[in-house]
């Protein structure tokens, strides 16, 4: 099991609503819907189905939950590989 | 083996411990689960499960507790087969808890809302689940009388 604190993320917005990321998350073209639990850079991912995560260059941006914090959006930057695997599942 | 396959498994989904019910309600389920024979696991933060484990020391309720992050892996991965789960609501976080609950396991699920913003965690909610529900901070006996009628078990 991972811990995000090992992976370059940016913050791009804190302390959310899970809906509130989706509907941010809308703006990007590349985008995909994925299931609670879904791994994703050694994270299982935690949210209200279906989970939007967006493309952006190389970079993968997606939610991210604390249970004292809400929810946070993510960026992480040369996602190639979590990327590919999104694509894959197309 | 039979035996296993008939075991009963809980999971108690305990969310932010600042609300003071949440580790009350806690103790007070998983003592009813399992007097009704279910394997009871305790879920949450570590700060949430050192308050449980400060308030039960000899382990009279506890039967078995994990990391938040690690049960939900376990789920993910298919290696922890449960019968229902309670989740322990009372914000956002615990909304997209209780959806992950009911998503990764497709079994019974009761969200139990507390908290100032019951009413509005509340209609937030819209994935299959049982709700008890009650703006309770200080007093648990209002969730423990409607955990007691929506799910009398043992009682």
């Amino acid at each position: 099991m991972g811990c995000l604190e090992s992976l370059p993320y940016e913050v791009v917005l804190s302390k959310i609503s899970f809906r509130e990321a989706r509907e941010f998350l809308a703006r990007y073209p590349e985008k995909y819907d994925i299931e609670p639990g879904y791994r994703m850079f050694d994270i299982h991912i935690v949210g209200v189905p279906p989970i939007r995560v967006a493309v952006d260059g190389d970079s993968l941006l997606f939610p991210f939950t604390k249970p004292c914090h809400g929810t946070f959006l993510i960026r992480v930057p040369n996602a190639t590989d979590e990327i590919a695997r999104l694509r894959s599942r197309a | 083996m039979p035996e296993e396959r008939d075991r009963k498994v809980t999971i108690l989904v305990m969310g932010c411990p600042k609300v003071p019910v949440q580790t009350s309600l806690v103790l007070y389920l998983a003592h009813r689960m399992k007097n009704a024979g279910y394997q009871t696991i305790i879920a949450g933060t570590p700060a949430a499960r050192q308050l449980i484990r400060v308030a039960d020391p000899d382990g009279h309720y506890i039967m078995e507790m994990k990391d938040l992050d690690a049960t939900i892996a376990a789920l993910a991965e298919e290696k922890l087969p449960v019968t229902n789960s309670f989740v322990f609501v009372h914000n956002d976080a615990g909304i997209s808890y209780a959806a992950t609950m009911q998503s990764l396991t497709n079994k019974p699920v009761t969200a139990i809302i507390f908290g100032e913003e019951a009413e509005q965690v509340t209609s937030e909610i819209t994935f299959p689940c049982t709700i008890i529900a009650d703006p309770a901070i200080h007093n648990p006996m209002p969730l423990k009388r409607k955990i007691e009628e929506a799910a009398p078990w043992d009682a």
